[in-house]
């Protein structure tokens, strides 16, 4: 099992760098997961990962994009309820990329 | 899109002890994730599946029926359920998770998805299925 050191602390990741336990998740965890992805967290980034972590923790998944970028535009405002604003955010695919950066699993039926 | 199917996944097992209804449960929002029209029936022990407060702590599974409230958000808005199977294990429409949808076509109110069904509505219902999945 590959892990993740952050601040000296050590995490399980899988293959492909996802957390294993998801109730580890911090957001220097979080701030480690981007920083794998290449990607630079801003406020805007992280309204999408708790808004995330709130769906996982409803719902026991991960939503697919079609169904994050409608829950997003309901929550968040209609500019940003669309896969433009969120490639934006996430290049490598918003559910794939956030996610990953949330601590959550792989979402299901993810391409 | 004219490569939409009419898919009807059955669940006719208890939720925890095999695998079934988990594994529908992840084929169901596969399915819905490709937009296809996806409509589920519980029958025999499956409608325990979406019975209310399922606390799995000493089973050592996950309770996944927080799910099931999701698939509203995935278009998955027809969840049939055999009457008689519900009447011969003593539950009503009550002690099921009270699902819903949201219709885009009637301002998003939200809208009830359980339809209570009889033997011969479901033989009708299959009838017009492209696809039928039995878990």
């Amino acid at each position: 099992m590959a892990t993740m050191t952050v601040n000296g602390k050590d995490y399980e990741v899988d293959e492909e760098g996802y957390l294993i336990d998801l109730s580890q998740w911090n957001r220097e965890v979080g701030e480690e997961l981007a920083k794998s992805e290449k990607v630079d967290m801003t406020e805007s980034h992280w309204e999408v990962i708790d808004f995330l972590r709130e769906y996982y923790d409803e719902y026991q998944i991960a939503p697919a994009v079609r169904v994050l970028t409608k829950a997003i535009g309901k929550k968040l405002g209609k500019e940003k309820g669309n896969s433009k604003y969120l490639y934006e955010l996430f290049p490598y695919g918003p559910a794939k990329q956030a996610c990953k950066i949330a601590g959550l699993p792989k979402p299901t039926g993810c391409i | 899109m004219s490569d939409t199917k009419k898919f009807l996944y059955v669940n006719r097992k208890a939720p925890y002890g095999t695998v079934y209804a988990l594994e529908s449960l992840e084929v169901v929002l596969i399915g819905a994730a490709f937009e296809q029209d996806v409509q589920l029936l519980f029958m025999d022990d499956g409608v325990f599946q979406i019975a209310k407060g399922q606390d799995t702590g000493e089973a050592e599974m996950k309770n996944f029926s927080p799910t099931y409230s999701a698939l509203g958000d995935y278009e998955v808005t027809k969840m049939y359920v055999d009457k008689q199977s519900l009447e011969e294990r003593g539950l009503t429409l009550d002690d099921l998770i009270h699902l819903t949808y949201e219709d885009e076509d009637d301002d998003y109110a939200e809208k009830d998805s359980i339809r209570l069904v009889s033997r011969e509505e479901i033989a009708a219902l299959m009838e017009e299925q492209d696809v039928i999945l039995s878990f």
